[in-house]
């Protein structure tokens, strides 16, 4: 689904990847782990382009999405994202929140899809609204929380945010979801519920790339794990075999800290 | 003292309602307002796309279709050198060249404008504006319009400079979920930034329209029925100066205590999406 290719980043003279290739392929959930500093999160954050790749290519159904030529926001569409510092707009309701980007976006495309005789869907921006707004609490209603729908997210706690914040990236229909350290800045409480519905995704079959510090998840939901340290994959193996025989020096000493 | 100020006070009574000077005082004060609100709402518009611009990212990038439409077309042309030159081609690269660079050339527009707009007097602004440059360009204005419009080009400078405070108090990473959901630049600006912006400088943006009902008190220079002008008649009429200009600076303070309470009302409305009340 997703193809990295010798995939480099520098920020100025600091080469952060030096050189990622690997393949994420449909209904797999990949668990990044790694030190702070390895790179593990712009690895991420370069799977959607939010950092343009310095060189290497990331082809995203059949398109090399690091060529800046790229319309990347037609992509981005189909990849959601989830931030560790959960990013809500603030201005926004959590109803809009999560119903802002499928309606404008679907405004846009709406001339074009009333042309189309098998188009069955919403044709005017009413029936657009309230399709949308039907979508959004149901995602709501999925990660549980459909009665804070007209709150403002200043009013949310940490947990509530960040299952706000997966409904968001889900209204997308996104073929894949990254997360980048989605319970790092949550209460030790807190994560559990988070987990729940990353757990409840995960066995709905969605491709999920995760970067995390939370072993037991990357043991449990993982098909695969990836090491990536200074910069390259260091180690990679399903989770059976990466906790239990890591093969480098470097994994063995990291997960002798973390575990 | 007392009874010279109370035959000060009934001689402007007799010019102000009697004489009606009353009408000319309802007309400048119409004037004020108008100057200094139109005058706010270019300012914000003009403010608004110069922060944007200057915010802008700085590396060469055209839209992708637009670029792809030059890619293609460039790839036509032959690949010897002089062939080259004979065709053109140096020519539509050149011209790709500066489209890529129009964020970076408007930025240097907008910071000359702010520099100019920021450098000079208000005052001369408009004395330049409605008796040398207007007329120039074969304009046809009243003095009030040309305060209008002197007054928003001036207030966009320094609103530019709010709002790009504004814009950079706001977490980048709003902009970068708006992105990752699949908006583009432009859009996340205007639906999640640029709001929240203008939330944060809402304080400072009633400064800066305080600011401008009192600077606009200039425009009778220009020739403009103003307050100040209005109340200056009539004490021109009377040799009386005293009151006038005592009732001109109520007016006033009147008018700044009605903006101010009208922000305060605006911010509660706009902070509903906070946790404070």
């Amino acid at each position: 689904m997703i193809d990295v290719v010798d995939l480099h980043k520098s920020f100025g003279d600091h080469e952060v990847l030096k050189g990622i290739t690997t393949t994420i392929h449909e209904g797999e959930k990949v668990v990044v782990i790694g030190p702070s500093g390895s790179g593990k999160s712009t690895f991420l954050r370069c799977l959607n382009c939010m950092e343009d790749p310095t060189s290497g290519s990331i082809i995203f159904e059949g398109e090399d999405i690091a060529n800046i030529h790229v319309d990347i926001n037609r992509h981005r569409e189909k990849i959601g994202m989830v931030f560790q510092q959960f990013n809500l707009f603030n201005n926004k309701t959590v109803l809009d929140n999560v119903m802002l980007a499928p309606y404008c976006l679907g405004k846009k495309k709406l001339g074009k899809m009333k042309k189309d005789p098998s188009y069955t869907g919403p044709k005017t921006k009413k029936e657009l609204n309230a399709h949308c707004e039907e979508e959004a609490r149901r995602l709501l209603r999925r990660v549980g929380l459909e009665e804070k729908a007209s709150a403002y997210p200043s009013t949310l706690s940490g947990g509530q945010k960040q299952r706000v914040a997966i409904a968001r990236a889900l209204a997308m229909n996104p073929k894949v979801m990254l997360f980048d350290e989605p319970t790092s800045a949550l209460d030790p409480e807190m994560v559990g519920e988070v987990l729940d519905v990353m757990k409840e995704l995960a066995a709905s079959g969605m491709t999920m790339v995760v970067v995390t510090h939370e072993m037991g998840f990357a043991r449990e939901v993982g098909t695969r794990v990836l090491f990536i340290d200074e910069g390259v994959i260091a180690e990679e193996n399903t989770p059976q075999e990466f906790f239990a025989n890591p093969q480098t020096e470097r994994l063995k000493t990291f997960l002798s800290k973390v575990l | 003292m007392l009874t010279d100020f109370s035959l000060k006070w009934d001689k402007f009574i007799v010019n102000f309602i009697d004489k009606g000077g009353y009408k000319q005082v309802v007309d400048g004060l119409e004037n004020t307002i108008l100057v200094a609100v139109v005058g706010l709402v270019i300012g914000m518009l003009i403010g608004v796309v110069i922060a944007v611009i200057s915010v802008m990212p700085k590396y060469p990038i055209l839209p992708y279709a637009i670029q792809n439409r030059f890619d293609r077309f460039l790839d036509r042309f032959p690949k010897k050198p002089l062939l080259r030159v004979v065709s053109f081609y140096y020519f539509f690269y050149a011209i790709m060249w500066i489209l890529q660079r129009i964020p970076f050339i408007l930025q240097k527009i907008c910071s000359l404008y702010v520099a100019l707009f920021r450098g000079t007097p208000v005052m001369v602004q408009l004395l330049m504006g409605y008796f040398v440059l207007l007329p120039s360009m074969g304009l046809k204005v009243t003095a009030v319009q040309a305060s209008m419009l002197i007054f928003g080009l001036n207030s966009g400078a320094y609103v530019s400079e709010i709002m790009r405070g504004g814009i950079n108090s706001v977490d980048a990473g709003q902009l970068e979920a708006a992105r990752a959901v699949g908006f583009s630049y432009s859009a996340s600006m205007i639906k999640i930034v640029v709001p929240q912006a203008i939330k944060n400088i809402l304080p400072t943006l009633g400064n800066e329209f305080i600011a401008l009902i009192k600077e606009t008190s200039i425009i009778g220079y220009a020739g403009a029925l103003d307050l100040v002008y209005a109340f200056k008649q009539i004490g021109t009429s009377t040799y009386e100066y005293t009151v006038p200009y005592i009732v001109l600076s109520v007016i006033y303070i009147a008018l700044v205590v009605v903006i101010t309470i009208g922000l305060k009302i605006m911010e509660r409305w706009l902070a509903k999406s906070d946790r404070r009340r």
